[in-house]
């Protein structure tokens, strides 16, 4: 019954909030018409996606003996999260917490290199008439196509005759290129920026770039949080790349560092019992990014939803 | 003044000498347009277009022991295609995707619909707790799983003991390719839902009044006018999982340090180049392996594209279909 009144309230708010954006409240809403047997079945795939993240945080409180000796979806033996933070925080001289830092600089200023590349090849696409638009247009969407882990080995070996192997260089420039980001720059730059509003900062005298820099850029903002948070995990989960680049463990991002802690782990050769570190590790590792998402999902998703895979 | 000679200009440039040179104005614009292009086409050039080119250059060679690297013709590419391991990788990644990229964006469409209905409660939580998966790497997301399917202390197997149904084997040569669907299924689920959920959501109301006023009902909704309306998003996903699927690598390489023996160093093309590269120094073989791949992917995402578009001319697809 009250969940047939709120729902009411619900719909009769948006369609009277003038502005719900492209959509107006739909009129065949579900008057009441939420459905249990929905409900059960999408509660049971949230448990398919939660329920290994709950194994992970709960493994990250567990020593290696109760690791392997109680059950894994609940607490049990001693509560060891600090220990293993500690093991974590202080194993080979603390690296882990180098490799997170690596890791930061790497998505961050990939991300945002990228973002600006392809904000301004997107804006350009999106807002101005030029010879030869369709034929760049046609192979940054072709580029898409293109495998990049295919790319990566004649990659490292032009940047290996550069000298620009085990450097953070080798990471960082062949991030930047994000041709998915451009294609959703266009899109929402397209849908974003009204041509009037160009127009007239032209008729006042601003010069292209000055219009880009002021008019277009603030009304670009969820566009430029979608793009910047896409090519954030794009560099911070990569594993290829930095694995073929780098070979000083002191210059490895997290991914290949964890990687290289679970085959030392599993080796079963070395004398600490690295099982625990290694979760713990990988529950500490995925906290960033989760927090960066729920937190900014109000623009990442505006970015996607206003027009961003219109196509 | 600013006005006018803008217009003004306009008539006398249909004048044959003036042409070619478009008015100040719009010269300075296009000047402007190709100097935002500059940034990402200096690193496109240099990040995909040279490797690419240096990649094709580089599988036409054979390094010999003597002589050093001699031009080898199509010599690579012939040893690729009669190579039975790299044949196999293909073949595994093929059959991969063929069946984990169906049951994929299969249920992410259909959490997608269900989410963009309404139907269910707490959509907002729903929504997010399956995007989550996304944002852990694949490293992590293996080495998680890894430690899920074991088969002594993994909670799955404690789990089936309990209830008396004996201890399944994830990790077997047999089922190690179903286990690695399951996990980049986990993965990417969540992401594709919302690329659909988005689309899904900026379906104009309009498209709507019709089917509601004939009555239709929320499958006939969802089949006749919501699937048609974001066919270009869905399109997107699949391109975007054939590439996925061909290049699988940290899935196989991190599976290989748990199960040796269901993992071979040839279990992906993309694996196997990897190990022909840095384990063999096999660097021109690896190269044709590399370049053959991203050809097979650019391939095939041609022709799944263009079935694509087929369906879209014959369906009725009224909305803004740009390039």
């Amino acid at each position: 019954m009250t969940s047939i009144d709120t729902s009411l309230i619900k719909t009769d708010n948006e369609s009277d909030g003038t502005q719900s954006p492209p959509r107006t409240a739909r009129r065949y809403s579900p008057e009441g018409r939420r459905s249990l047997l929905l409900t059960v079945l999408l509660w049971l795939c949230v448990l398919y996606f939660v329920l290994p993240l709950w194994w992970l945080f709960v493994s990250s409180t567990k020593n290696n003996s109760a690791l392997f000796s109680t059950f894994g979806m609940w607490f049990g033996g001693d509560f060891s999260l600090w220990e293993n933070l500690q093991t974590l925080f202080t194993v080979r001289d603390g690296i882990f917490l180098r490799w997170m830092l690596n890791t930061f600089v790497y998505a961050f200023v990939s991300a945002a290199g990228a973002t600006l590349l392809a904000t301004m090849a997107g804006y350009s696409f999106a807002k101005y008439d030029f010879p030869g638009k369709k034929l760049l247009f046609s192979a940054t969407l072709g580029a898409v196509m293109i495998p990049l882990t295919a790319l990566a080995l004649p990659t490292y070996l032009l940047f290996s005759q550069a000298g620009l192997t085990d450097t953070p260089w080798a990471v960082i420039i062949p991030s930047l290129v994000s041709p998915f980001g451009v294609y959703l720059m266009r899109v929402y730059a397209a849908d974003a920026i009204p041509d009037g509003l160009i127009e007239a900062a032209r008729v006042d005298g601003a010069g292209e770039f000055r219009i880009f820099a002021q008019v277009g850029l603030r009304l670009l903002g969820p566009g430029l949080v979608t793009v910047f948070l896409f090519s954030l995990v794009a560099t911070w989960n990569n594993y290829f790349l930095p694995l073929i680049m780098l070979n000083s463990s002191e210059l490895y991002p997290i991914t290949v560092g964890l990687a290289q802690l679970q085959s030392a782990a599993s080796a079963g050769g070395g004398s600490q019992a690295l099982f625990s570190t290694v979760i713990t590790g990988s529950f500490v590792s995925i906290l960033p990014l989760v927090i960066a998402f729920l937190f900014l999902q109000r623009y990442w998703q505006s970015g996607l939803a206003s027009g961003g895979v219109k196509g | 003044m600013t006005h006018s000679p803008a217009l003004a200009s306009e008539r006398p440039a249909s004048a044959p000498p003036l042409k070619k040179r478009a008015n100040p104005m719009k010269r300075k614009q296009r000047l402007a347009a190709y100097l935002f292009l500059v940034p990402f086409f200096i690193v496109f050039i240099t990040m995909l277009v040279v490797p690419l080119v240096y990649a094709g250059y580089l599988s036409l060679f054979e390094s010999k022991l003597i002589g050093g690297d001699v031009f080898a013709g199509l010599a690579n590419y012939v040893r690729a295609l009669t190579d039975s391991a790299f044949l196999a990788g293909l073949g595994r990644v093929g059959l991969f995707f063929i069946i984990q990229v169906p049951i994929m964006l299969g249920l992410a469409l259909f959490l997608a619909l269900a989410l963009d209905s309404a139907r269910g409660r707490g959509s907002k939580a729903v929504r997010l707790l399956i995007f989550v998966p996304y944002a852990v790497p694949a490293v992590v997301a293996t080495l998680m799983w890894g430690y899920l399917y074991g088969p002594d202390f993994g909670p799955i197997a404690q789990i089936s003991r309990a209830v008396g149904l004996g201890t399944p084997d994830f990790l077997s040569p047999e089922s190690i390719l179903g286990s690695m669907m399951n996990i980049v299924t986990w993965e990417f689920v969540g992401y594709n839902m919302i690329i659909m959920y988005a689309a899904l959501r900026s379906i104009p109301a309009e498209l709507y009044e019709a089917a509601e006023i004939d009555g239709a009902g929320q499958f006939r909704l969802a089949w006749s006018i919501k699937i048609p309306a974001i066919r270009p998003a869905l399109m997107l996903t699949v391109i975007f999982s054939i590439i996925g699927s061909f290049q699988l690598f940290a899935e196989p390489s991190l599976l290989n340090a748990i199960a040796p023996d269901a993992i071979s160093t040839s279990f992906t093309p993309n694996y196997y180049a990897y190990n022909l590269a840095f384990i063999n120094q096999e660097l021109n073989y690896a190269a044709a392996i590399a370049f053959l791949l991203g050809v097979v992917i650019a391939i095939v995402s041609y022709f799944v594209q263009l079935a694509g578009e087929r369906r879209e001319r014959v369906g009725l697809a009224e909305r803004g279909i740009e390039p």
